[in-house]
C-alpha cells in the first residue's frame, strides 16, 4: 500500500484525471467488502437527505441570523454587545455541536438500508413460498431450505390482523374499533415475534441449524393457513366445519415447519422437543383465535358497556353444532348476515 | 434517482405565502384525488395539510357523541390519529423497502390525501344512520363504502404504483389495499350511540 500511496500523494498537484480517480478510491475506505450501508447513496432514504438538506439550510440561516445580529450589537451596544456576543456564540456552538451529533444518531439507527436485503422479492415468489407453505415436505435427512425473507411474513401478520377485525363486523354491535384494534395488532405481532424468539430459543438449546430471520420467516409463513382458516370459518360459523379446516390446513402448515425443523436438529428428543413445542402452540393459536379471542372481545364490551347494553344488540357468536336441518341456512351465518336474514324472513 | 428536491420549507424565506394560495393547492390536490389521471401534482409539490385536515375530519366524526362518557372520546380520536399515520408509514417504509424511488414524505402525501373518498364516505354514512337503523340501511352504507374503498386504492395506485420496480407493483399495493381496508371497517362499524 505504500506503493501506491506515494505515487497518489506525489501526484496531488500534479494531475491528471487518472491518479485523482485512483486517490479517492483509497480514500473511500480500501476494504473489499462491499458495505451495504454505503452502497447505495442516491437511494438511500431520502427522508436523511431531506434531513440534511434541510439541516444545511438552515445552519446557514442561523449563521446570517447571527453574523447579522453580532454586526448589529457591536455597532451599537458596544461593551454590553461584546458580553451578548460571546453568550451567543456559544449558545451557537453548543447547539450545532449538539444537532450534529442528533444527526449523526439518526442517520445511523434510522438507516432503513439494514433491512432492505430482506424485502428483495418477486410476486411471483411470494406466490410460489405461500403454496410451499401448505406442502409438508417429507426429505428430512439433510437441512431443507428457508427462505430469509420478510416481507412475505409481515404482509400476512398485517393480512391475519386484518381479518380478526373483519370477524368482528356486525352491524348492531357497538364496537370500540380502537380497543379492538389494537387487541388484534397486539395478538397477531406478540405471537409472531414472541414464538419465533421462545422456539428460536429452544432451537439454540437444541442445537438446530436455524437463524433468527429464517425462524421468523418460517412462522409467518406459516400464518398463511391461520389466515385461510379465519377468513372462512368468520363468515360460515359451522363448528364442525371450523374443526375439519382445523385439523386440514392447520395440520398442513403445521407439518411443513415441522418437517423444515425436524431437518434442521439432531437427536430424537431435541426433535420431539422442538417439533412438538412449535406444532402446540401453533394449533393452539388458530383454536384460540377462533374461539377465545371472541370471549376476550366480549369481555372487553362487557367492561366497556356494562349495564346499558339492551338484550337484542349483542347476538352470541357461538352457535351450537347440533342443528336442525331447516334451520341451518339462518343459523349459520354471522351475525350480519342473520340480521338480512332474519328482516327478509318476516317480510 | 427521481427524488424531488424541492421542498415546502424554503418557502417560508420569503415573504409569508398568503393563506389562499396554500388552500388553493389543498384544492386542488383533492380534485386530483378524486378524478385520478396519471400526473405528478401529487408527487412534485407534496404537503402535508391535506392529510391532517382529512384524519382530524375522520377521526372527529368516528368519535362518539358525548352520550357515552368522556373518556372514550378521547382514546378513540387518537386511535384513529395513530392507525392513519402509522399506517401510512408503515405503507412507506415497505415501498422504499422494495425498491421504490419515492420519497417519504411523498409517499405519507399520496396516502393522506387519498383518503378524500372515504372521508365522504364517512360523511355519507353519518347522514345515512340519521334513518331508521336497518338491514336496508346497512347494505346502502356496506355499497358506498366498498366503492368509496375502491375509488381510493384506485387513486393511490394511480399516483404510487409509477414509482415502483414494475416487476413489483403488486407487492407494494397489496398493504395500500389493507390499509384502506382497515379505515373502511371502521368507518362501516360506525353507530353514534
Amino acid at each position: 500500500m505504500a506503493t501506491t500511496a506515494a505515487p497518489a500523494g506525489g501526484s496531488r498537484n500534479g494531475a491528471g484525471p487518472e491518479w485523482g480517480g485512483f486517490e479517492e478510491n483509497i480514500q473511500g475506505g480500501g476494504s473489499a467488502v462491499i458495505d451495504m450501508e454505503n452502497m447505495d447513496d442516491t437511494s438511500g432514504s431520502s427522508f436523511e437527505d431531506m434531513g440534511e438538506l434541510h439541516q444545511r439550510l438552515r445552519e446557514e440561516e442561523v449563521d446570517a441570523d447571527a453574523a447579522a445580529a453580532e454586526e448589529e450589537d457591536g455597532e451599537f451596544l458596544g461593551m454590553k454587545g461584546f458580553k451578548g456576543q460571546l453568550s451567543r456564540q456559544v449558545a451557537d456552538q453548543m447547539w450545532q455541536a449538539g444537532k450534529r451529533q442528533a444527526s449523526r444518531a439518526f442517520s445511523l439507527y434510522a438507516n432503513i438500508d439494514i433491512l432492505r436485503p430482506y424485502f428483495d422479492v418477486e410476486p411471483a415468489q411470494v406466490r410460489s413460498r405461500l403454496l410451499e407453505s401448505m406442502i409438508p415436505i417429507k426429505m428430512v435427512n439433510f437441512p431443507q431450505k428457508i427462505a430469509g425473507e420478510l416481507y412475505g411474513p409481515l404482509m400476512l401478520v398485517f393480512t391475519l390482523v386484518a381479518i380478526l377485525l373483519h370477524g368482528m363486523k356486525t352491524s348492531d354491535t357497538i364496537i370500540r374499533e380502537g380497543t379492538l384494534m389494537g387487541t388484534a395488532i397486539g395478538t397477531c405481532f406478540g405471537y409472531w415475534l414472541g414464538v419465533s424468539s421462545f422456539i428460536y430459543f429452544l432451537a439454540y438449546l437444541c442445537n438446530a441449524q436455524i437463524t433468527m430471520l429464517q425462524m421468523l420467516a418460517l412462522l409467518g409463513y406459516g400464518l398463511f393457513g391461520h389466515c385461510i382458516v379465519l377468513f372462512i370459518t368468520y363468515n360460515i360459523h359451522l363448528h364442525a366445519l371450523f374443526y375439519l379446516f382445523w385439523l386440514l390446513v392447520g395440520g398442513l402448515s403445521t407439518l411443513r415447519m415441522v418437517a423444515v425443523l425436524v431437518s434442521r436438529t439432531v437427536g430424537p428428543t431435541q426433535r420431539l422437543l422442538l417439533c412438538g413445542t412449535l406444532a402446540a402452540l401453533h394449533m393452539l393459536f388458530l383454536l384460540y383465535l377462533h374461539f377465545a379471542y371472541h370471549k376476550v372481545v366480549e369481555g372487553i364490551l362487557d367492561t366497556l358497556e356494562g349495564p346499558n347494553v339492551p338484550p337484542m344488540q349483542r347476538v352470541p357468536r357461538d352457535i351450537p353444532a347440533m342443528l336442525p336441518a331447516a334451520r341451518l341456512p339462518t343459523t349459520v351465518l354471522n351475525t350480519t348476515a342473520k340480521a338480512v336474514a332474519v328482516a327478509l324472513q318476516s317480510h | 434517482m427521481a427524488e424531488a428536491a424541492e421542498s415546502p420549507g424554503d418557502r417560508g424565506r420569503a415573504s409569508p405565502r398568503p393563506l389562499m394560495r396554500d388552500l388553493k393547492a389543498v384544492g386542488k390536490k383533492f380534485m386530483h384525488v378524486l378524478y385520478p389521471r396519471k400526473s405528478n401534482t401529487l408527487l412534485r409539490d407534496w404537503d402535508l395539510w391535506g392529510p391532517l385536515i382529512l384524519c382530524v375530519t375522520l377521526a372527529l366524526m368516528l368519535q362518539r357523541g358525548s352520550a357515552d362518557s368522556e373518556k372514550d372520546g378521547g382514546p378513540q380520536f387518537a386511535e384513529v390519529f395513530v392507525i392513519v399515520w402509522f399506517g401510512a408509514v408503515t405503507i412507506t417504509l415497505n415501498s422504499k423497502l422494495l425498491g421504490g424511488n419515492i420519497s417519504f414524505f411523498q409517499s405519507l402525501c399520496v396516502l393522506g390525501y387519498c383518503i378524500l373518498p372515504l372521508t365522504v364516505a364517512m360523511l355519507v354514512c353519518r347522514l345515512v344512520l340519521l334513518a331508521e337503523p336497518g338491514p336496508v340501511n346497512f347494505m346502502v352504507r356496506l355499497f358506498v363504502v366498498i366503492v368509496m374503498f375502491a375509488w381510493s386504492i384506485a387513486a393511490s395506485t394511480a399516483f404510487l404504483a409509477d414509482s415502483q420496480p414494475p416487476n413489483r407493483k403488486a407487492l407494494a399495493v397489496y398493504p395500500v389495499f389493507l390499509f384502506y381496508f382497515v379505515i373502511s371497517w371502521m368507518i362501516l362499524t360506525f353507530t353514534p350511540q
